[in-house]
């Protein structure tokens, strides 16, 4: 397979965060534990939950909208190539700069590289997954430019030496006093005797970063949606930080994975519907900011765009896994999933959390780099049905579970099971066998592993007297006899 | 009506009263039920961890084996959601096309136990009798897959003797998933222990599902944290007629 941008297909090891150095039982087990991640998480994800419940609920076309998105992007996805191409000329045209990066150290080079030319050893940063997912930050550092995130949420994460856990709010996992703790020992110059009140944290966080935005001439930012028609950039946010650093520079770089692009600004009317309501369920996000190359004498005035390939054109190039391309980050699989909601972000081991993150990560990756993800779900479907742009993410696990390499052990006892259960004299033979071995014990406790993960929290049914089988052979012949 | 039941592999090794029931609530409403006796799996178990190649030959024998009849039953919204929407998939990746047609022929066929009273019998009483204080649980593949919606309830409502509590959180899922409870055990039980939790506060001393499944996973959790509550799947409360 061949891909637009060449190999390689998959995102490179060693660079970027979308591989955990654990598997996600073995991350689990951690928060888990942890009394206090696991409320913080319930409020938060109950809270996003309702509210956007309650603004979506308002929509009486949510269904068709939905419609709309999902058709919008799977037309986006057949033809991402000749996209792209218009993208490419109409922002050159506009007095910008596109750059075509294969993966995340190609595309880390270019932006190092651009940063450097302008002189400047700081850069302001636009929250953004692009540059979370191919660490962006650690490679500027270790070219000694020092990246100050302008979000609230990233720059608690930022302060706090932390990742983030969450794709809209990364410091889902952490409360105010966590918070006022992080700011007094991070933060330059914050006021010592700062207290975690809310609007006392956010000042602090204000008087910081402007002071930042004044001094710093060049930002870094992501990009929600690319409009191939016009060249036009857009990002949307709810704390104006973004707006900051996409006015106040002189030079601007913008990261974006290239499933961004829409063919046609009609297209954001859809998305910019579906986005707000089921990320913070809001009506409409406080502020969509939009630019088109350069504009002398308004705003910054060198603009460099960076397609970032790193993994996508193998995932596009699977027919049923391209489906997870479709996803405009908006989290709501993230915040109506249970596994999500007891285990946190960290346990996924990626920047892509949650029910999205278990099928975009190993898509990126290779599948046997993540092979834990897409068993990171009980299935249970609330992540289908709160996609704003359908993707069927259960199929998609499924559909990942048959591709990841499987356990010997356990490959060896599903083709048993299998082989048994296509032999129905047998297996009634074994049903049989199984009771009269009682090979499960007092309730099956002291069952070999991986049956002991059953025990830890719960007992085994007893065994029935007769299996249904036996039951209506029985009653069978009882009425032949009759 | 003539109606083929596929018992489920799990409620006829583990819990026959399940399909006991569903024979025994059909015949009473005046069906015919048969039970073919080369039936085995649906494969679900399978497909959802990731061995479709393994599961090929249970999706022909379940096709091989039901494709004869019009009406299919099965006392699981889980293992009927996965007939109707992975026997296809599964056989059309396997390159088998006229299977795989086959399949979503007798899926379409096949029937959860709800959706066979109400939908295709057009019955709501059942003509039951259940004295107990009941809460329901909608299992999700029950709820998203097969979508069989209020049916259930509905069902529930017209039992005598029964009365029915909400279940507070309901549409989360238990925590099961198949052998999610094995890969992911402590999640699995972080997630059963919130549902037991708003079992319990219902003060039901039965809760009731279409999955025998589900009931599985938290009738153990129940065993283990020794609460005097049963669980029971929702065919045997249909099929009671006098207090037990």
């Amino acid at each position: 397979m061949t891909t637009f941008l060449g190999m390689p297909a998959t995102a490179p090891r060693g660079v970027g965060q979308l591989r955990g150095d654990r598997t996600f039982p073995q991350a689990a087990h951690a928060a888990l534990g942890d009394a206090q991640l696991r409320r913080n998480l319930r409020h938060a994800t109950a809270t996003i939950r309702s509210r956007s419940g309650r603004v979506i609920a308002e929509l009486p076309d949510w269904q068709q909208l939905r419609a709309a998105g999902s058709a919008l992007k799977a037309d986006v996805m057949a033809r991402l190539p000749q996209l792209l191409q218009q993208l490419e000329a109409r922002v050159s045209e506009a007095g910008g700069v596109v750059h075509w990066a294969a993966d995340a150290h190609e595309a880390n080079a270019i932006v190092t590289d651009l940063v450097r030319r302008t002189g400047s050893d700081r850069v302001i940063k636009v929250k953004s997954m692009a540059t979370q997912e191919i660490g962006l930050n650690e490679a500027l550092e270790a070219a000694g430019i020092t990246p100050v995130e302008t979000d609230l949420a990233e720059l608690i994460v930022q302060l706090g030496d932390d990742r983030p856990s969450h794709i809209l709010v990364p410091a889902i996992h952490r409360n105010r006093s966590e918070i006022r703790d992080i700011f007094r020992r991070s933060m330059p110059g914050v006021d010592p005797d700062l207290t975690d009140d809310p609007p006392v944290l956010a000042a602090a966080a204000r008087k910081y970063l402007r002071e930042t935005f004044l001094s710093t001439t060049v930002a870094v930012s992501g990009a929600n949606f690319a409009v191939a028609e016009t060249g036009t950039l857009a990002v949307v946010e709810s704390e104006g930080n973004g707006r900051m650093c996409l006015t106040l520079p002189d030079t601007l770089i913008t990261v974006m994975g290239l499933e961004k692009v829409v063919p046609t600004w009609a297209d954001l009317e859809v998305f910019l519907q579906l986005l707000p309501r089921s990320s913070t369920g809001e009506r409409m996000n406080p502020y969509t900011s939009m630019w088109t190359g350069v504009t002398p004498g308004d705003g910054p005035q060198n603009f460099h765009l960076v397609l970032l390939d790193n993994g996508r054109s193998a995932v596009l190039a699977d027919p049923v896994g391209r489906q997870a391309l479709h996803c405009i980050r908006c989290s709501a699989c993230l915040n109506v999933c249970p596994v999500y909601e007891r285990t946190g972000g960290h346990a996924y081991g990626s920047v892509y959390p949650g029910p999205i993150g278990a099928v975009l990560s190993p898509q990126l990756t290779g599948v046997a780099d993540n092979a834990s993800l897409p068993y990171a779900s009980s299935l249970c479907g609330a992540c289908f049905d709160a996609c704003p742009v359908k993707i069927d993410i259960p199929s998609l696990l499924v559909h990942l579970r048959n591709r990841a390499p499987h356990p010997r052990a356990e490959r060896a006892m599903m083709r048993a099971a299998a082989y048994l259960m296509d032999r129905p004299r047998a297996y009634a033979r074994a049903q049989r066998a199984a009771k009269l071995a009682r090979i499960a014990g007092r309730r099956g406790r002291g069952l070999p592993p991986p049956l002991s993960g059953w025990t830890a929290g719960r007992d085994l049914p007893p065994l029935p007297e007769q299996t249904f089988r036996d039951w209506w052979a029985r009653r069978a012949r009882a009425a032949e006899e009759a | 009506m003539r109606i083929a039941l596929f018992a489920t592999c799990l409620a006829d090794t583990l819990f026959p009263e399940a399909a006991k029931a569903t024979v025994r609530l059909l015949e009473r409403l005046g069906h015919e039920v048969v039970f073919p006796l080369e039936q085995t799996c649906c494969g679900q178990m399978h497909v959802n961890t990731g061995y479709q190649r393994e599961a090929l030959p249970l999706v022909r024998r379940y096709v091989s084996v039901f494709g004869g009849f019009d009406v299919i039953v099965a006392p699981s919204g889980s293992c009927v959601g996965s007939i109707r929407h992975q026997h296809e998939t599964v056989a059309a990746r396997a390159g088998e096309r006229g299977l795989a047609e086959r399949a979503r022929d007798v899926g379409s066929r096949t029937y959860e136990l709800s959706e066979l009273l109400v939908d295709v019998l057009g019955v709501e009483d059942v003509g039951a009798y259940y004295p107990h204080r009941v809460t329901y649980h909608p299992t999700c593949h029950s709820l998203r897959t097969t979508r069989v919606g209020d049916k259930p309830l509905r069902l529930l409502r017209r039992v005598r003797g029964l009365q029915l509590v909400d279940l507070p959180a309901a549409e989360q899922c238990c925590g099961f998933g198949g052998t999610f409870a094995l890969k992911n055990a402590e999640t699995s039980t972080a997630m059963l222990a919130d549902k037991i939790s708003g079992i319990l506060s219902t003060g039901a001393r039965v809760c009731t599902a279409g999955d025998v499944s589900c009931l599985m996973h938290i009738g153990g959790g129940l065993s283990r944290r020794g609460a005097d509550v049963r669980t029971v799947h929702l065919a045997e409360i249909l099929a009671a007629t006098e207090a037990p």
